[in-house]
């Protein structure tokens, strides 16, 4: 009776946190990856190491904690971008090292023994309480929405945000809102896969997704799929095989992204040989 | 430029780059049909003048006003420059050239069907047939730059600005450009910056000379002495029955 309890909590509990994972790494991993902000998402998940240190240290939930400073840090970092008043990368760069310092420092300040902080350095699905999952499923439906109502938006102002500023008065606005849930969207998946971990659980499904579509829904949707599937199968393989579940999850990833990668390779001079006859320059009339 | 109801209008507009003046009181109008060609040196502010027009930047003092059927922002269209899109993002040509039709949607935009077939007739008619899923960096500099004036014609603007559009058509391919161009202005004003005078001479119908104070120059003709006189010193000038490029000849 009681192991049936805890096979079932682990099953329902580790296939509905990996679904919201791949759901909302998906999009807001697509965005990351096609914008090319891999390293400002970096400097935003070990910022908001910070918060958690902090949230420790006042008692206050941890997960709190780092969502404020994850979303500040987002946007100190797009605002400074945006008016030219540092160079970026140095400014990622100082927060990613600031935000684990801060972290280090509170949380050596707490008195007694922080008993999870292993689990928000590298993840642990054990430690993952069902209000985290309730957060994840709601961050999934919000996303799904907003990216479903605004996608050509937020497609030409990823793509090409001079031009954009031609015709939309919005785009400031447009892009400090994203890179806020984009952050928020990070910290969320932190309990998952920890803040050494979690990033490649953005960048590796839009990268597998990309080898096989060019197309930015194509991509989300790819994302979200292999991202499942790679989770779903990390988690099982590190259950049985008593191996932490973050890394076991982040190594599957990387092993479909290579194995996908090989394959498009193979069929790869085929595809381009078709591709090259239909390219030919054709005259304007 | 009989037309007196022109489709925009500037008065002594000045603008400045941190408080350094770039533009000193223009005048200028453009009206319907007018084929208009911007010339001057490096730093005169000639795209200084499309930004303005664009509503990129607020001028220090003047007055423009577009007539009513221009308010409408979808009325401009705009080849930039710089191609300042990512050519590696995960987007292809069709989806940028719809882009374009974004100027008369409102923050919420889908694109529907006549916005497809819409793509669909630019992309053919600029002879990207067959590259509609291409992305951008599988295309040469010269398909790059029609998938950007496909954008930028899409939404049936009254006034087209180009800014620098030589600048990646590859020659083959520059008698078509400016052959579309001409095949366009039967529908809309355009006003194209160059500092090739020697290849625009042949498809423009007048100068507007832009050195911090702009000299408009009504004439598909000009010569040295007037661009000096203009305060407008350019090393080039050409006119022959073929577009070509040639030296002015020595006295």
């Amino acid at each position: 009776m009681q192991a049936d309890l805890l096979q079932y909590d682990f099953i329902v509990k580790g296939l509905l946190g990996a679904l919201f994972a791949s759901i909302t790494a998906g999009i807001a991993g697509t965005y990351i990856v096609a914008r090319r902000m891999v390293f400002l998402s970096g400097g935003i998940t070990h910022a908001s190491f910070g918060g958690i240190g902090i949230g420790y240290f006042a008692g206050v939930n941890p997960v709190a904690g780092a969502a404020l400073f994850g979303v500040l840090s987002a946007l100190g970092i797009e605002y400074l971008s945006v008016n030219h008043k540092m160079r970026e990368d140095s400014a990622i760069g100082i927060l990613w090292a600031f935000g684990m310092a801060t972290g280090i420092i509170f949380i050596y300040l707490t008195p007694g023994y922080a008993p999870n902080l292993m689990s928000y350095l590298f993840g642990s699905i054990l430690t993952v309480t069902d209000a985290d999952i309730a957060a994840l499923g709601i961050m999934s439906l919000v996303l799904i929405i907003y990216f479903g109502a605004f996608y050509r938006t937020i497609l030409y102002i990823s793509f090409d945000e001079s031009y954009a500023r031609t015709y939309s008065p919005y785009v400031n606005i447009f892009k400090y809102f994203t890179t806020a849930l984009v952050a928020l969207t990070i910290v969320l998946n932190i309990r998952m896969a920890g803040v050494v971990l979690v990033l490649s659980l953005f960048t590796i499904p839009p990268n597998i997704a990309m080898i096989f579509t060019r197309v930015y829904s194509r991509i989300i949707l790819w994302s979200v799929l292999s991202g499942f599937a790679g989770t779903a199968a990390g988690y099982i393989i590190s259950y049985y095989a008593g191996i932490p579940v973050g890394a076991t999850i982040i190594f599957t990833l990387v092993i479909i992204w290579s194995t996908a990668r090989m394959i498009s390779r193979f069929s790869g001079s085929l595809r381009m040989k078709a591709h090259l006859t239909k390219k030919n320059n054709l005259p304007i009339n | 430029m009989n037309n007196k109801d022109f489709l925009l209008e500037m008065s002594s507009i000045s603008v400045a780059y941190d408080r350094e003046i770039v533009l000193e009181d223009i005048d200028f109008r453009v009206g319907e049909n007018d084929f208009i060609g911007v010339i001057g040196p490096n730093g005169g502010g000639k795209t200084t003048l499309l930004k303005v027009i664009l509503g990129l930047l607020p001028p220090l003092k003047g007055k423009m006003r577009f007539r009513d059927d221009m308010l409408n922002m979808n009325s401009i269209g705009y080849l930039p420059q710089i191609h300042t899109g990512d050519a590696g993002f995960p987007v292809n040509v069709k989806d940028v050239i719809l882009s374009g039709m974004m100027i008369r949607k409102k923050i919420i935009s889908r694109m529907s069907v006549s916005d497809r077939k819409k793509a669909d007739e630019v992309i053919g008619s600029l002879g990207l047939a067959g590259l509609e899923n291409s992305s951008l960096n599988e295309l040469s500099g010269g398909q790059l730059q029609r998938v950007f004036l496909g954008r930028a014609i899409i939404g049936d603007p009254r006034l087209l600005l180009l800014d620098e559009p030589g600048n990646f058509v590859d020659t083959t391919f520059e008698n078509d450009f400016y052959g579309k161009l001409r095949q366009l202005n039967s529908r809309m004003a355009i006003l194209m910056v160059s500092h090739d005078i020697g290849i625009i001479s042949s498809y423009v119908k007048s100068y507007a000379c832009v050195n911090r104070k702009l000299h408009y120059h009504p004439e598909a003709e000009i010569t040295n002495e007037q661009l000096l006189a203009y305060g407008c010193p350019i090393k080039l000038i050409t006119h022959g029955d073929v577009p070509h490029t040639v030296l002015k000849a020595h006295s």
